[in-house]
Formats: structure tokens, C-alpha cells, sequence
């Protein structure tokens, strides 16, 4: 039982300008912007042109790297721990593999790690949340894999890389593309359910920036599925999970080269674990929580970009952190949802966007960095968005195209989750449009890895030492394209897991656990002068009342 | 700006018994951080997907119990709630390559489902809205393709196993029921396989490799010349 809003007065007004255009629109093609309109329209509306956003990193391996302040300030800031608090010599679990992160890709890599030779009981994925707590489960729009007869890897290449602005990393992009039909064919014979044909021909639709119609799905909820299944066999294997209990800081060896294991933290006891690992596998996500510009947010609770904080401490390499993804596509009524994600594919289904005066003005599958600024514009540029009772401006996407085009029922089969969300608020996605604006969505730059997963510092692969997934940078370059994120976890999940499997099956031996890497980093924190009450990682956003936390007094110790 | 007065406006819920005073109009989740708490437990995706929010509550004056997911519901005057921060249930461990998709491969994993009395208490639980108990009848019947359909927006949240007199772990039933409709019963897409075998004898990877090895400029000029499919097919 909840209370069904649905639309004011006078914003059910303005949907019927957007319902007497319409019929017209249906028609009409909005023409496709050049790839020099396109830079042109982010460098006047896209957010990370806009100026005194941000600033270079000015300590550690890739000093000088512009990123937003909300980066910056977790990247110089102060361990959690003080290293004489810290028993190392009390290991709590001693495991060939240890797996940071339960999403998608540390997932995946648990189950490839054991496929390739390693045993379920020396396999541990510790992670912050509960298992499968990740932005994986709400991927909803799909995943790209160039399977029809029509599309090729090499066209998927290129979508990305010119998606990209070209400054992805080719031999990633190159990976990337050539294992995608081998991974829908291992998600197909997990038992995965896409949405096919009664021949078994997948249903593919096209996605911002794609040439082809290659997303492949499940109805709308296509990364809930995979997750799900992705967890039923990690679990079927006895791979096991630690939740709630996040790492909070790396160890090296000696060489200050080799990562040997974590610290992990019980988030519910308040205590430390030792972990001591042969090989570690960081995928962590990314950083939606950290509300750059203000921006709200589609990701799960805990993307608070802890894992770029520990990589970083340990000497790896970060890219293209300057370049942010904002999702076009995010609620902005009702208040309740503000900010959730309203997944590409209702574009791709067929909806357009609209503004103010019921006309388009951009073409609705440009990239979703050109989608996001032509949004902006519309409402901040242009003013021609509508502005709801709690004063944010958003655009229609005219979700009732959907089943005109697409048939009657199209929209309860295909995109039951949007449809749901809406009706708990009364509002029926078949018969009103709904209004939207963008939201921070994606992390397209991170750590540095090469094909193999292995995670790299300024001089080559850091040993032992592997990452997958969001907390990763190359693959997407300056912007990633639908359906790709759900593809890159399971492509370099399996590739990490793999790597770190043959690495450990190598002979090496338990490294020697240090944390000598912190009082370095800590130096040169001081030596630039860095508030002392700055401390990352963050591990959870803070979302209680002004009002409580004003009054709040720290009464037990710690 | 119309309705900012609206806005300003408060209710009173009950925290696990206590009474705070909240913003009208907000999530239940967003209410219980507003009232000063902070999620470790019982926040997951905060977007409807997740299932770790699952929320039980009352109103003033009604006995009936119901159920929510707090970051998908609004806060009403007099709601009495509190979250469920966990659902206790033993997955069964199985290889999937080794199973049959029928619905006495569910029974012999999962025998309480003969128990279920079709009392409907799992369908009215469930905050997806999705028909619980028919999805667990046809398994019965051996329809694991209508099972699995009827089952796939579910996310888990475990209201249905609480609310079960029969205690029917149903979100693990399904997600077994699922994998054998998606492994064994779905018709496989043959292109797909077709295509893996292709990138596998190496059909691709000469137009890779020459396209890793072209400047920005290079790939900007294919980028651009590139035909584009029509999203209608």
C-alpha cells in the first residue's frame, strides 16, 4: 500500500503539448549530430567542462591526473588505520585468491579463478555489503556483444573508440570485443534467460553510440539476472563470502611491489581481519556516491570509489578519472525516485525526448555524453524544460511511444521494471510520458590494468596484484557506451581470475605482509599540507539529518 | 514554486516503536537516515532492485501488516515499521550441468514446496507484485517455463519466505527454477554460437589487429563514414 501521486495540475498540462505533438513526431528523425557538433555541445554543456571542478592529484604515481574534487580530496586524504594499531602477524584468513568486491566482475572472477585450478576453499570474496550488493544488479539496459550476421567485433571496436573520444586503450577495446559472444554463450549455458525469439534468435536492440542493434537482455532487468546467476554458482562451487567487511587498506611485501594480501574491517563488530592472499583481485566499483557536482545518483549504496584509494596507496596508475559518466536518463519526478536510473533501452525501444514545447532536440541515441549535455542545454541553456513542485528542470521522455511502436504490451514485457517503479508512484509509463534529467551514473576512468587484468604502477605490473571492472579505467576511454559496463566486468572479471589463478599456480609463496607503503604515503600528504581529519576510504555516503548529526556526540569509545 | 509549501510539510512514523518526525513526501529509507541512522544493514541499490530494504509496517487504526521496500515507498502518517535486515534461508547446493528441468529435480531440492497449503500470504507479501504462489503451483505441475516467467522480476527480498506458513524458501526455488529454463528449456540462439566459433578460428582478429594499430585520426575518419543500423531493425 503506497500513496499514488502521480502528476500535478499543471504538469498534466504540459503532457498534453507533448501528446498533441506526438503523432507528428512519430514521423520525424531528429537528425544526428557531427562528431565535431558533438565535441562542441559537451565543451559548452557537458558537466566536466565546466570550469573550478577540478583539479590535479598532487601526490603518488599519476601526479598531475585532473580529477573532480570529490576525487581528489579521497585520493589525499589519510589511511583509516594507524599502522602501530595493526597486528599483522595474526592472520585471519590465508586464501590463494582474495577477491575485493562482490559484483559482477569479483564474481566472475571467483568462479574463473576456480574453473582455472583453484580450489572453492582457498578462493575469498570479501565485500562491504552483502553479496552481489553492486551497480551490477541494476544494470537494466543490456549487454553489447557482436553476434548477428550483420555486426562484427571490429564495428564494435570502432563504436567504442569513437564513443570514447578515442582515448580508450585499443588493446583493451581489442579484448573486450573478441571475448563478447564467447561470454553471452557462457551466461546462455549458466542459465541465464535473455529475451529471444521462439527460434532462440536473441531480441537485440541498439544502444547510444552503437552502429548495430546488439544489446542483448533480459526484459529490463538484465543485470540483476546475470548477477543472480552469477552468485547461484559461485555459491553452488563453496566459494566463500565475507559481507559486510570492505578492505580498508592493501599490504605489500618488502619490494613495496607486490600486494600480499588486505586489512578487512567488520563493519558490525568494529574489527580488523588479516587476509593474507597470493594473489589479490580488486573490483570495487565505482564512485556514484560521491555526488560529484551534486549530482544525484544511480548507484547502490556503497560506490564510494574505494578501491582507486587503496590501489593508489600501493603505487597504481589511475586514467581518465577527469572524464564522468551522467546517465541522460534519470528520474527527476517524483521527488521519491529522484535521481534513479530510467534505463537507455526506453530509447532504444522507440521514446523520444521532448521538451517543454513537445519538440525534440536532440537525437535520442547520440552517445550519452551528447545525450546529457542536449539535456542540460534544453533546460539550463535553452529553458525550455519543465520545473517540478520541488524545483528541478527535466525533460519528457515520451515513454508512450514505446508501445506504439514497439506493440501493445511491449513496455510490461520489455521494461517491467520501469513501468513498476512508476506505478508505485501512479503513474502509468504506457499512457504518460515522464520527466527526467541526468544523473551521475558511471566511473569511466580508474586503475590502470593491461589485458591480462594485471593492475600497473609506473614501472610495469604491480605483482600479485590484479583488478576488474568499474574500479578500472582504459576499456571506455572519456565515455562509456550502454552495455558495455555489464560486458567489461565479465570479459576482465574472467580475465583477473584467470590471471591471478595461473599466477598463484606458478609456485610463488605467501608474501611477507607490510604496510610500508602507508607511512610514504602519509609523508607526502603532510608534505602538501592535507587536513588531518581527511581520511578515506569513505566506505559509506552520509545521509543522516543535518539536525541529528549536529547534536551527535561519540560516546563509546570507538 | 508551486508546492514548496507542500514540501515543508511533516508526518510522524515509528521507528521500531519510536516516534520521529519526518519530511512529508520522502522514501521510508530516506526518513530513517532524516531520523538519524545510518544503513550498514538493510540498503542495498537504494533503486528497487536489490531487495535488502524489505520493510514491514502498520498504519494507526488498521491491523493489516504490510510490506514494502523502503527505498521504493513513502512515508505515511502513523506507519509503525520496521525493516527486516535479513532473511535466514539455506541455499541448496547443486551442479547445474547435472539436473534435469523438471519440477521433481525442484522437489527433490527443495521438498517443502509440497507443503505449500496455497494460502496466497507469499503473493500478497510480495513488493514486486508478482503472482508468488502460482509461480510455486506450477512447479508442482511441472511447468518450469511458466514458473520461471512468472518469477523473473523477483528480487529476493525474502518477504514471501517470512509470511510462508509452509516456510518455502521461495527466492531460492526460484532462482534454481530460473537457471533450469534459461540452461535447458530456452531454445539456444544458434547465431551466437555460430559467431563463437568464428572469433575462436581467428575470423576477426587481422581487421583487430590493424584497427589497434590506427591513429585517433584514422579511426576518427571510419568512425565517421561508418553506415548506421536503423534501431527498428
Amino acid at each position: 500500500m503506497s500513496q499514488k501521486i502521480g502528476y500535478p495540475d499543471y504538469m498534466r498540462e504540459y503532457i498534453k503539448i507533448v501528446e498533441e505533438t506526438r503523432e507528428r513526431r512519430l514521423k520525424e528523425r531528429y537528425r544526428r549530430l557531427s562528431s565535431d557538433e558533438r565535441l562542441e555541445l559537451l565543451k559548452t554543456w557537458h558537466p566536466d567542462y565546466k570550469e573550478g571542478t577540478k583539479r590535479p592529484i598532487k601526490i603518488g604515481p599519476s601526479a598531475g591526473l585532473m580529477v573532480p574534487h570529490e576525487v581528489a580530496n579521497l585520493i589525499e586524504a589519510y589511511p583509516l588505520i594507524d599502522p602501530n594499531d595493526i597486528d599483522l602477524s595474526r592472520i585471519d584468513y590465508d586464501v590463494d585468491v582474495l577477491i575485493i568486491g562482490s559484483g559482477g566482475a569479483g564474481t566472475s572472477a571467483a568462479i574463473w579463478a576456480n574453473i582455472e585450478g583453484i580450489p572453492a576453499e582457498n578462493i575469498l570474496i570479501t565485500t562491504k555489503l552483502r553479496f552481489g550488493d553492486a551497480n551490477t544488479k541494476m544494470a537494466q539496459g543490456g549487454i553489447q556483444a557482436a553476434d548477428r550476421p550483420n555486426d562484427s567485433p571490429a564495428r564494435h571496436f570502432l563504436d567504442i573508440m569513437g564513443g570514447g573520444l578515442y582515448a580508450n586503450d585499443p588493446e583493451l577495446v581489442r579484448e573486450l570485443v573478441r571475448d563478447a559472444p564467447f561470454i553471452i554463450k557462457w551466461l546462455e549455458d549458466l542459465g541465464v534467460i535473455f529475451d529471444k525469439e521462439p527460434d532462440g534468435t536473441m531480441i537485440e536492440v541498439s544502444g547510444g553510440g552503437a552502429s548495430r542493434n546488439r544489446m542483448h537482455s533480459c526484459k529490463d532487468y538484465t543485470g540483476l539476472e546475470i548477477m543472480r546467476v552469477l552468485m547461484d554458482e559461485a555459491l553452488n562451487r563453496g566459494i566463500n563470502v565475507l559481507e559486510f567487511s570492505p578492505a580498508i587498506e592493501l599490504l605489500t611485501d618488502d619490494s613495496g611491489n607486490r600486494v600480499t594480501g588486505a586489512i578487512l574491517w567488520n563493519m558490525e563488530t568494529k574489527e580488523y581481519y588479516i587476509a593474507r592472499a597470493k594473489a589479490v583481485i580488486l573490483a570495487t566499483g565505482g564512485y556514484g556516491r560521491l555526488h560529484i557536482q551534486n549530482f544525484p545518483t544511480t548507484n547502490h549504496y556503497g560506490a564510494t570509489m574505494d578501491g582507486v584509494v587503496l590501489a593508489y596507496r600501493v603505487g597504481a596508475k589511475l586514467r581518465d578519472l577527469d572524464a564522468t559518466q551522467y546517465h541522460p536518463t534519470g528520474a527527476a519526478y517524483p521527488d521519491q525516485i529522484l535521481g534513479l536510473l530510467i534505463t537507455e533501452k526506453v530509447r532504444s525501444m522507440g521514446a523520444q525526448l521532448v521538451n517543454i514545447d513537445g519538440e525534440q532536440f536532440v537525437y535520442p541515441l547520440e552517445t550519452r555524453d551528447a545525450v546529457s549535455a542536449a539535456i542540460i542545454r534544453e533546460c539550463y541553456g535553452r529553458n525550455k524544460g519543465v520545473v517540478t513542485p520541488t524545483g528541478v528542470r527535466g525533460v519528457w521522455l515520451d515513454t508512450p511511444m514505446v508501445d506504439i511502436i514497439r506493440g501493445e504490451g511491449a513496455t510490461k514485457r520489455y521494461l517491467s521494471s520501469v513501468y513498476r517503479m512508476y506505478s508505485r508512484f501512479g503513474i502509468d509509463v504506457t499512457k504518460e510520458p515522464i520527466l527526467v534529467f541526468p544523473t551521475l551514473h558511471y566511473m569511466n576512468g580508474g586503475v590502470c590494468i593491461n589485458k591480462y587484468g594485471q593492475v600497473l604502477g609506473v614501472n610495469g605490473i604491480i605483482e600479485g596484484f590484479f583488478a576488474a571492472g568499474e574500479v578500472t579505467g582504459g576499456v571506455h576511454g572519456k565515455n562509456r557506451l550502454m552495455g558495455n559496463s555489464l560486458l567489461e566486468i565479465l570479459v576482465y572479471g574472467r580475465r583477473a581470475g584467470i590471471s591471478a589463478a595461473k599466477y598463484v599456480k606458478s609456485g610463488v609463496s605467501p608474501g611477507k605482509l607490510t604496510l610500508n607503503h602507508i607511512p610514504k604515503y602519509v609523508e607526502e600528504l603532510e608534505k602538501i599540507g592535507v587536513q588531518k581529519d581527511r581520511r578515506a576510504p569513505m566506505l559509506l555516503p552520509e545521509y543522516r539529518g543535518e539536525k541529528v548529526l549536529s547534536k551527535a556526540i561519540p560516546i563509546f569509545p570507538i | 514554486m508551486a508546492g514548496q509549501t507542500e514540501s515543508k510539510k511533516t508526518v510522524k512514523i515509528y521507528i521500531m516503536g519510536r516516534e520521529y518526525e519526518v519530511p512529508a513526501g520522502i522514501t521510508i529509507m530516506k526518513a530513517v537516515e532524516y531520523a538519524g541512522y545510518q544503513y550498514i544493514r538493510g540498503a542495498g541499490c537504494r533503486g528497487g532492485f536489490c531487495g535488502a530494504c524489505a520493510t514491514i509496517y502498520r498504519l494507526k487504526g488498521d491491523y493489516r501488516l504490510y510490506t514494502a521496500l523502503a527505498c521504493q515507498t513513502t512515508v505515511q502518517d502513523g506507519m509503525y515499521l520496521v525493516q527486516i535486515p535479513f532473511a535466514p534461508a539455506e541455499k541448496v547446493r547443486y551442479n547445474i550441468e547435472e539436473l534435469k528441468p523438471t519440477g521433481s529435480t525442484v522437489l527433490a531440492l527443495y521438498p517443502e514446496i509440497a507443503r505449500c497449503v496455497a494460502c496466497n500470504a507469499c503473493t500478497k507479501a510480495c513488493p514486486q507484485e508478482l503472482q508468488v504462489m502460482d509461480a510455486i503451483q506450477m512447479i508442482k505441475r511441472g511447468d518450469i517455463a511458466k514458473a520461471a516467467e512468472l518469477c523473473f522480476d523477483c528480487i529476493s527480498c525474502g518477504l514471501c519466505s517470512i509470511r510462508c506458513p509452509a516456510e518455502i524458501v521461495h527466492y531460492h526455488v526460484f532462482q534454481l527454477v530460473r537457471r533450469l529454463y534459461g540452461k535447458y528449456i530456452a531454445p539456444k540462439a544458434k547465431h551466437l554460437e555460430i559467431r563463437v566459433k568464428e572469433v575462436e578460428e581467428g575470423k576477426f582478429d587481422m581487421e583487430l589487429d590493424n584497427l589497434v594499430k590506427m591513429s585517433p585520426t584514422e579511426l576518427k575518419e571510419l568512425y565517421d563514414s561508418r553506415d548506421i543500423e536503423s534501431p527498428e531493425g
